[in-house]
């Protein structure tokens, strides 16, 4: 069995009958150390939080200590924290459990972190196509507000703060932080041009902190049990625990809280293993966003240093795994296809890139691809890689060039060959579909 | 007003701190936060760009201005970094990463664009093109279907948007957002489907036309100009908006003999790039029908004459008539047009009856442009920007001087506070984030000595600038209490009068009692200069101050009583003789039925004009002049500033009105006065600045707000930029994107008057009446507002009525 054990945290009560509730929260000791969290000095909160070597779990892994303390201060402007909880990468599923099964942990996250930053006012932005976790936050708010931990004066510390619950549209660009604003501004979800950062000059041109729904959610365990303790788990460069999201051919998916560091091996052991009698054939450490590995990196801790060095990224720390039923050819097309239906328009290598991928890639998945058109793509994907005005374009342009680095044969055989003859797509679906349909 | 404002403001200019940074190996200083874009221009690199536009809020959205910057792991786009110190630059010419990335992302543009330039009309002066020539592939790898729209949909009237040619750089709704303030087209959709729309309200601006110029690609044509002609085949001339004093710098582009279009030029001290839809668009109206040969009238009917007999009679009618002659300019000529007319009146009639102003006027305002605003030069656009606060005082910038408007708004958006004197916050003062101090026609004198304290200190700050606008001349005693409240605050003003040549009228002395060059009829040395320029003895000068228009038309009408009760036996002899009259529309002017009855009965009417017109048709000689198109000369701006301007078609049969003046003077008898656009032009130059003393102001009482009674209310205009002015005749689309014309009154003011939202209003006197729908407006109570020359309102001929007026006001459904 594997040598990193599960460390349950932020999922570890999540067995109990109702543990979104403030009363299931609060028996697992939520909130009883927010008053003395709120009576500490401000800049002493960010160095706690510097010090423990958290770092964003949005899939960029930047020091989230750092991030907070480039708010500058007595400005004479109103600051504030955004939570984004716009989760809606391919194979992400980690923020929108969290919301559902441990809501009370954000919040008192969002309140810290409100302290830490002198902000009085918090969004919680909320993907628009998952309702369910939109009701629970606002009721998790409304709960912890009855119980004064939101509002005026909160806890006769003196400390007043609001939080918003607010949900999106449906854009995945309004998950890239400055998008983000713009929706959460009421305009239309495009990133913004950078400088000024948010820090500076975000939300209503205010300096504004946006983390992730994980990120602040690990806050209040940080500050409960103090940097040593969180600085246990994990590695020097990435410390911490992290819900993993293992999602894909392996018998049993799921959420599976331990520290990073651990190995795809491990986690893929704790998931039980590819499904009975299909082997792996690829995998990617966190999203469609991040280029995919194969069974040579299974033993590649998991964290954010040694996946660039295997060639890939963290990510959001939510593995895909596919066995090897998948087409690879079919599987880049369903992400360029989301792509370019979830790029904004906004710059041209992004808009004009994934539109002539997707269509060149959906002929290759009807067996009529040509031959040059095989580098070609590579080509364009490099026109797109660090050429577009946001990640988005950069996300793009990473699933075929990684693809084609392992299954190169798969692209060269649908010049004459659909996919779908040498890969039934009954055989890959996790699910049985419907006698007649086809995957 | 004053010759030393630019002094006053030139010593605090700040100080700007200069960086340096390398490109392309080569040193470049330049001041700081200056874009990486305009640091390689200025070396004479150019780095291709769409979105790019140094007027617009950089957007780095095309990116096809990448460049590499030492230290930056990834190409940069040149159009939103600044150069910094030391910072080491490589553009495509010598960096193998920025020439990919560039050559990639144009690649990528072309790949939706459709291949139509040959029936484009941005085909041959579109940067897509050149830089697809000088960046793009010679044939492309794309072999996938192209992106379609249905095409072409109207923005608006004027305003046709070809989708699929839309490379979305963002111009067009980034000039209608931060420029024009009318975020009427935004970008819709995203992805490959993003595109360029409106919402249910089309694009509503003035300035839309801009849109088409700034637009990189052939996605926004005019109805005006679509498939009419290719770039290549037009001759292009740099000229001088005709339509009002705000003076911009245009190109008028024609083709055999036509002008096709019309665009803006580029000028940093006045229009900058941009100019308003009636500059771009209404220029029809000179191709309209003209008049080709002189008319005279024989047997009371107007028939075709020859030059030198149309000639023979008006010189002689005017010989005849000489000392007993009005000269009517209008206030659409060049400056040296007007000097000839100001000099032929005085030297070739013997009058000092002269009057620019086909408008209401008044003598208190003769005096206060004679005294202060002839030969005088104020604040510029410049110090508009940098102002810390403006007032304006009867004016709409955005109807009456739109490129004051948009500087105002720039001023606006960067921190100038800007107050206006009105009835109510218009749309435009609303968009310069503008506030009222409320003001009542007829009481602006009063409102400008009881100004607030607040305000006055606002304008009390070094560089504030009060605008007057020419609709004070129905204020009594604004000027007045301009002055005086130029005294209570020190800002600078500056007068702004509507038409183009108004400004270099007065310059040139079509005022009466104004000599040329802001000389005093009166004044003994102003005399003697005059007199020695024009080779005369000054007691050939008339001896005393002549007649305005509106003293003219009385005098016409105070004739012809005279004559009537005189008799038939006895020998009449008129004060007034004879009339001048030169580009005056007469539905301009007040009481428009006794001017044409004045018309009527003058004995002798000579008309210079270009069109068939209601002054021809009353007038005994008819002499065809140029239009603007066909003659050089100059417009003087509300500033002061001379906008000198080509020939854009010479026409060798057609003549200006100073040459006609001049052959007027040979066939007088006369020495021949100068006549050709130099020789004015230096003449009038010669005689310099005035330095002498100048007609003070009478001090005119201020004027209060008449006080209506039931079911009255005090009637205020203004015209609308895009109205029935005659200048806009022959282009329809640019009609259709005209406000419509609505009554507004307030809220209060309608319940009084039975009125109710949505009902209609009419308001009337014992001329006539005008019914529009009602829009309820926050405005002061029982006064009234409607467009001054709009279709189915227009005030002055169906009202007879001024702004300050009482008239009638109730519900109007019928």
């Amino acid at each position: 069995m594997s040598g990193t054990k599960l460390t349950p945290v932020i999922t570890e009560y999540w067995d109990d009958a109702k543990p979104w509730s403030i009363d299931s929260y609060r028996s697992h000791g939520g909130y009883s150390t927010l008053k003395q969290s709120l009576e500490t000095d401000p800049d002493d909160v960010i160095a706690t939080i510097k010090d423990s070597g958290l770092r964003g779990r949005g899939g960029a892994g930047f020091p989230t200590g750092m991030k907070w303390s480039f708010v500058p201060q007595n400005d004479g402007k109103p600051h504030y924290l955004v939570v984004n909880a716009d989760e809606s990468e391919p194979g992400a599923c980690k923020d929108i459990p969290i919301m559902l099964a441990n809501p009370h942990a954000l919040i008192e996250g969002v309140i810290m972190t409100c302290h830490a930053i002198r902000a009085h006012h918090a969004f919680i932005y909320i993907r628009g196509e998952v309702p369910h976790p939109i009701r629970r936050v606002h009721q998790a708010v409304a709960e912890a507000r009855a119980a004064g931990f939101i509002g005026k004066n909160i806890l006769g510390t003196g400390i007043d703060l609001d939080v918003v619950v607010h949900g999106g549209a449906g854009a995945y660009i309004c998950g890239e932080e400055t998008a983000l604003l713009d929706s959460l501004e009421g305009l239309r979800g495009q990133p913004r041009l950078k400088p000024p950062f948010p820090a500076v000059a975000g939300l209503y041109a205010s300096p504004t902190v946006v983390n992730n729904v994980e990120t602040i959610t690990s806050v209040p365990y940080i500050i409960r049990n103090g940097v040593e303790w969180y600085r246990g788990f994990g590695t020097e460069k990435s410390p911490g625990f992290k819900v993993w999201a293992v999602s894909g051919h392996v018998r049993r998916p799921g959420i599976y809280e331990a520290p990073l560091g651990i190995t795809m091996r491990e986690l893929l052991d704790y998931a039980g293993g590819i499904r009975e009698g299909h082997e792996l054939k690829f995998w990617l450490p966190g999203g469609s966003s991040v280029p995919m590995l194969t069974a040579d990196h299974l033993d590649t801790p998991l964290t954010y240093e040694d996946m660039v060095e295997a060639g890939s990224m963290l990510g959001t720390g939510t593995p895909m795994v596919f066995d090897e039923t998948t087409s690879v050819v079919k599987a880049i097309t369903r992400w360029l296809e989301f792509y370019k239906h979830e790029s904004c328009g906004k710059c041209t290598p992004c808009r004009e890139g994934t539109y002539w991928i997707t269509g060149t890639l959906e002929k290759f998945q009807g067996g009529f691809g040509q031959e040059k058109e095989v580098d070609e793509l590579v080509e364009l994907c490099n026109q797109i890689m660090g050429r577009s005005f946001c990640a988005l374009g950069d996300a793009a342009a990473t699933p075929y060039p990684g693809a084609l680095k392992y299954f190169r044969s798969e692209f060269t055989d649908a010049l004459t060959q659909p996919p779908d003859d040498l890969f039934s797509p009954s055989a890959t679906m996790v699910i049985p579909s419907p006698a007649g349909v086809a995957g | 007003m004053s010759t030393t404002s630019h002094e006053a403001t030139g010593s605090d200019t700040p100080t700007v701190k200069m960086i340096t940074g390398t490109i392309d190996g080569t040193d470049v200083t330049v001041p700081e936060g200056t874009m990486i874009i305009r640091a390689a221009e200025l070396m004479g690199v150019e780095v291709p760009r769409f979105c790019d536009h140094p007027l617009l809020d950089p957007v780095a959205a095309c990116r096809a201005c990448l460049v590499e910057v030492e230290g930056m792991p990834k190409p940069q786009p040149s159009c939103a970094v600044p150069l910094g110190d030391g910072m080491t630059v490589q553009t495509q010419l010598t960096s193998e990463v920025a020439d990919t990335a560039q050559k990639g992302v144009m690649e990528f543009l072309l790949i939706n664009h459709p291949l139509d330039c040959p029936v484009c009309d941005k085909g041959g002066e579109c940067p897509l093109q050149n830089q697809a020539m000088s960046v793009g592939r010679p044939e492309s790898r794309f072999t996938g279907q192209k992106r379609e729209f249905p095409k072409p949909i109207n923005v608006s009237s004027e305003i046709l948007l070809d989708r699929e040619r839309c490379v979305s750089c963002a111009r067009c709704t980034r000039f209608a957002e931060q420029i024009a303030g009318d975020p009427f087209i935004a970008l819709l959709e995203r992805g490959a489907q993003q595109q360029v729309g409106t919402g249910e309200e089309p694009f509503d601006s003035y300035f839309s036309g801009n849109t088409i110029q700034i637009c990189p690609v052939g996605a926004l044509t005019s109805e005006e100009y679509r498939f009419r002609s290719r770039p290549f085949d037009l001759v292009s001339v740099p000229t001088t908006c005709e339509h009002c004093a705000s003076g911009c710098s245009m190109r008028t582009d024609y083709r055999h003999e036509n002008v096709m279009r019309r665009q803006s030029g580029d000028d940093p001290e006045v229009n900058e790039e941009w100019n308003c839809d009636k500059g771009r668009f209404a220029f029809p109206y000179l191709q309209l029908e003209r008049l080709a040969t002189p008319l005279v009238r024989e047997n009371g009917q107007l028939r075709r004459a020859s030059w030198p007999e149309a000639l023979r009679i008006a010189a002689d009618g005017l010989a005849a008539a000489r000392g007993r002659t009005s000269v009517l300019t209008g206030g659409r000529l060049t400056m040296e047009d007007a000097y000839a007319y100001a000099r032929f009146a005085r030297v070739g009639l013997g009058t000092d009856d002269i009057d620019l102003r086909a408008r209401a006027a008044s003598d208190e305002e003769t005096d206060f442009l004679s005294g202060e605003v002839a030969g005088s030069c104020g604040p510029v656009y410049r110090e508009l920007e940098s102002a810390p606060a403006v007032l304006l005082a009867a004016l709409e910038p955005e109807e009456e001087s739109p490129i004051i408007y948009l500087r105002l708004r720039k001023a606006a958006r960067a921190g100038t506070k800007v107050f206006s004197l009105g009835p109510f916050a218009s749309q435009g003062l609303e968009k310069m984030a503008g506030s009222l101090v409320e003001c009542v026609p007829g009481d602006l004198a009063t409102q400008l000595d009881q100004l607030d304290d607040e305000t006055a200190a606002a304008l009390s700050q070094p560089g504030a600038v009060i605008l007057l606008g020419e609709r004070a001349a129905t204020e009594p005693g604004a000027f007045a209490a301009m002055s005086r409240l130029v005294q209570r605050t020190g800002a600078e003003w500056a007068w702004v009068p509507r038409r183009a040549g108004e400004r270099g009228a007065i310059d040139a002395g079509c005022l009466p009692g104004l000599l040329p060059g802001g000389r005093p009829l009166t004044d003994e040395t102003a005399r003697q200069e005059i007199a020695s320029l024009w080779g005369i003895d000054p007691d050939e000068l008339p001896a005393t101050a002549g007649r305005s228009l509106a003293a003219t038309v009385a005098q016409i009408h105070a004739d012809a009583k005279a004559a009537s009760e005189a008799g038939e036996e006895e020998e009449f002899s008129p004060e007034l003789a004879a009339l001048l009259v030169a580009g005056v529309e007469p539905d301009d002017i007040p009481n428009a039925d006794q001017f044409l009855t004045a018309l009527d009965s003058v004995p002798f009417l000579v008309s210079l004009e270009t069109r068939p017109s209601e002054v021809t048709a009353r007038a005994d000689v008819v002499l065809p002049v140029a239009v603007v198109t066909e003659k050089s000369g100059a417009f003087v701006t509300w500033e002061g500033r001379r906008r000198p301007f080509g020939t854009v078609m010479p026409q060798p049969t057609s003549f200006t009105d100073a040459v006609v003046l001049a052959l007027l003077s040979d066939y007088m008898d006369l020495a021949t006065p100068p006549r050709e656009v130099d020789d004015l032009r230096t003449e009038l130059g010669n005689l310099g600045a005035w330095q002498g003393s100048r007609v003070s102001p009478a001090d005119v009482p201020a004027g209060s707000a008449q006080q209506p009674g039931s079911g009255e209310a005090v009637l205020a205009s203004w015209r609308y930029l895009l109205d029935l002015g005659t200048m806009q005749e022959g282009e329809p689309h640019l009609a259709g994107t005209r406000k419509p014309a609505v009554v507004r009154i307030s809220a209060a003011t309608a319940a009084a008057n039975g009125v109710e939202a949505g009902s209609r209003v009419r308001v009337s006197t014992d001329t006539g009446a005008i019914t529009l729908p009602v829009e309820l407006t926050e405005m002061a109570e029982n006064v009234v507002w409607l467009p001054l020359n709009s279709p189915d309102s227009q005030v002055l001929v169906s009202l007879g009525a001024l702004p300050g007026d009482t008239v009638r006001l109730e519900r109007g459904d019928v």
